[in-house]
């Protein structure tokens, strides 16, 4: 058994069918609640002081993304330039997130900042290769700078009912990993049932996933209100049962300030306000922070802004 | 006897393309020249113009990047489908500034000749307010005028059809978009307008209409700093200057109009079109 699985669980990761039966055990998920319950939370009314704080706060909780093919060294390095110092007298963001390439480029230019440089990896965005590849591309990514590994895993495998094989991956890849921060990403859009949602969830954190992430942000659905809950509510029954601390990332979709702090409602009511920091709550985007920039010179200059205000990514 | 039961018509706004109700579920009543209930209308709030100018700064790429030709089609067509709500129009202009029927229906028929002007002059705007300059140096020199952006229109307040269309035509014809608060108590024929605009070919978004305050909803749209240009056609005497400052603060470009409302009736100029538009200027080097 890994390290960071409890003793309290060992029963359950003991053999491939113990696992099952556990998965399969986990109580159902009501999807007409928790689609109410989410709609319900949604409609908060977040203004004045109280908007200006959810703006900072999730700005410092942005992981900067860029995963395009067309990515260059100087896309790159404009986006760390904009995670470092996103507008005067903001907070920076949690971190940025690029293909493994570029890696090492982003690790130079936010080195020292406080700014952590995450990185997909194990074949991202599909996760269809085979391990001695996910590892070598994990290993690859650490070696170059890599602070935060953003792995997927096999929906396939997952889908078809092989929980030991990804149960096994995350613990290999958590392995090749080291003390870099490890991200699992369940690709929630093609799980199909929220079931297999808190299945996929707990699965991950049974492996030793220090975040569990949406999506890859190249499928759609992508993060939703929904799914984040449930996967709140996942990472509070673990810190309940283990006293463990697991972070949640919804990643893809949020583009907007009203989203965001809808999430952030979310993580405060279901999970507790211990989850109101970057340690344990990131947001996956990149067209979201000229939105919550926009929104907080809105909140200072009394009249709205403009995209002319903001940068072009 | 017929004890039918009349269907009335919901006023709505005009945003991206659709008719939202406002969302804060306000409306206001409009009342015809004589005082009498006419309809409810939908009581915009800063909120739908901050959704309205989202909407019009989405739609500006396509509908700028249009060919003045097609832009000139377009307009065109917009004005065959008012031609065929004539009597609509002219029935709520009647209703709405008191004008005896003969009357009401010359206005409507102004205001369908003055989008056709406007229409007309899609494509030889670049002619004329363009140039090739002549510069001392071995450079091709030429000046091309361009849309300015996101415009922001307070409809004027008398003259409920013809005066929106003289100051909404000439935004649609250099390419900009619009976001324009009807006049505030008779947006009837506004509304009308709308839909016609949303059974054209002018894609969603171009234009955005807004009823209300125009006192509430013009600071908000005056200091929005998306917002290019601002047509004070239809500002409030006493909120002008206000206006004026708040647009400098986001470096907005403003329409300053006299002190009466004038007469629409009177034949246009390009005076619009040219506030409208800013002058591109490119050097480019001829070789020896």
């Amino acid at each position: 058994m890994s390290a960071t699985t409890t003793h309290e669980f060992s029963d359950a990761t003991r053999d491939e069918s113990s696992l099952r039966r556990f998965l399969h055990g986990l109580p159902g998920v009501d999807a007409v609640g928790l689609e109410q319950r989410s709609a319900g939370l949604a409609t908060r009314s977040i203004k004045k002081s109280s908007k200006r704080w959810a703006i900072d706060t999730a700005i410092s909780m942005v992981d900067l993304t860029t995963l395009e093919g067309a990515d260059t060294p100087g896309k790159v390095r404009s986006l760390c330039a904009k995670a470092r110092h996103p507008a005067p007298a903001t907070p920076r963001v949690a971190a940025v997130c690029v293909y493994p390439d570029m890696v090492a480029t982003a690790a130079q230019e936010v080195a020292g900042t406080g700014v952590e440089v995450a990185s997909v990896a194990t074949a991202f965005p599909s996760g269809r290769s085979s391990l001695r590849i996910k590892i070598a591309d994990t290993e690859y990514a650490v070696e170059a700078g890599a602070t935060e590994i953003d792995m997927v895993i096999d929906r396939g495998a997952f889908l078809a009912g092989r929980y030991g094989q990804v149960f096994d991956e995350i613990r290999t890849i958590k392995a090749a990993c080291g003390d870099t921060h490890l991200k699992v990403i369940l690709e929630t859009g093609e799980l199909a049932t929220y079931d297999n949602v808190r299945r996929a969830s707990w699965l991950a954190l049974l492996a030793g996933g220090d975040f569990i992430k949406t999506s890859t942000g190249k499928v759609s659905p992508a993060a939703t209100l929904p799914v984040t809950n449930l996967m709140l509510q996942a990472v509070r029954d673990w810190h309940a049962a283990t006293g463990q601390h697991r972070g949640v990332k919804p990643a893809g979709g949020i583009r907007t300030t009203k989203d965001a702090i809808r999430h952030l409602v979310a993580v405060h009511e279901v999970a507790g306000p211990d989850w109101l920091t970057p340690k344990l709550f990131r947001f996956g985007a990149s067209s979201l922070l000229n939105d919550l920039l926009m929104q907080r010179q809105t909140q200072l200059s009394g009249h709205y802004s403009g995209p002319d205000y903001v940068t072009v990514d | 006897m017929s004890d039918r039961v009349t269907v009335s018509k919901t006023y709505k706004l005009f945003v991206g393309g659709a008719f939202p109700r406002s969302e804060s579920g306000r409306t206001y009543p409009v009342s015809d020249s004589r005082g009498r209930f006419l309809a409810n209308a939908a009581q915009a709030s800063r909120k739908d113009l901050r959704e309205a100018v989202v909407a019009a700064r989405g739609a500006f790429g396509k509908w700028s990047g249009a060919t003045a030709y097609n832009r000139g089609q377009v307009l065109y067509r917009v004005a065959e489908l008012l031609e065929g709500r004539r009597e609509q129009f002219a029935a709520e202009v009647a209703a709405g500034e008191g004008a005896p029927s003969r009357r009401a229906q010359s206005i409507v028929d102004a205001a369908i000749d003055r989008w056709v002007w406007y229409a007309g002059w899609t494509d030889k705007l670049a002619t004329v307010l363009g140039a090739a300059n002549p510069v001392a140096g071995p450079y091709f020199s030429f000046s091309v005028p361009e849309p300015t952006g996101v415009v922001g229109v307070l409809a004027p307040p008398d003259s409920s059809l013809l005066g929106l269309v003289s100051v909404l035509a000439p935004v649609l014809a250099v390419g900009a978009t619009a976001v324009v608060v009807a006049s505030e108590d008779r947006p009837l024929p506004a509304i009308t307008l709308a839909e016609v605009l949303a059974t054209s070919d002018v894609p969603g978004g171009v234009v955005n209409l807004l009823t209300g305050h125009t006192a509430e909803l013009a600071p908000w749209l005056a200091a929005h700093a998306d917002v290019n240009a601002l047509d004070l056609a239809g500002a409030p005497v006493e909120q002008r200057a206000e206006l004026e400052r708040a647009a400098a603060g986001t470096v907005t470009r403003v329409l300053r109009v006299g002190r009466g409302e004038p007469d629409w009736t009177t034949g246009p100029d390009i005076g619009r079109l040219r506030a409208l538009v800013e002058t591109k200027t490119v050097w480019h080097p001829m070789g020896v």
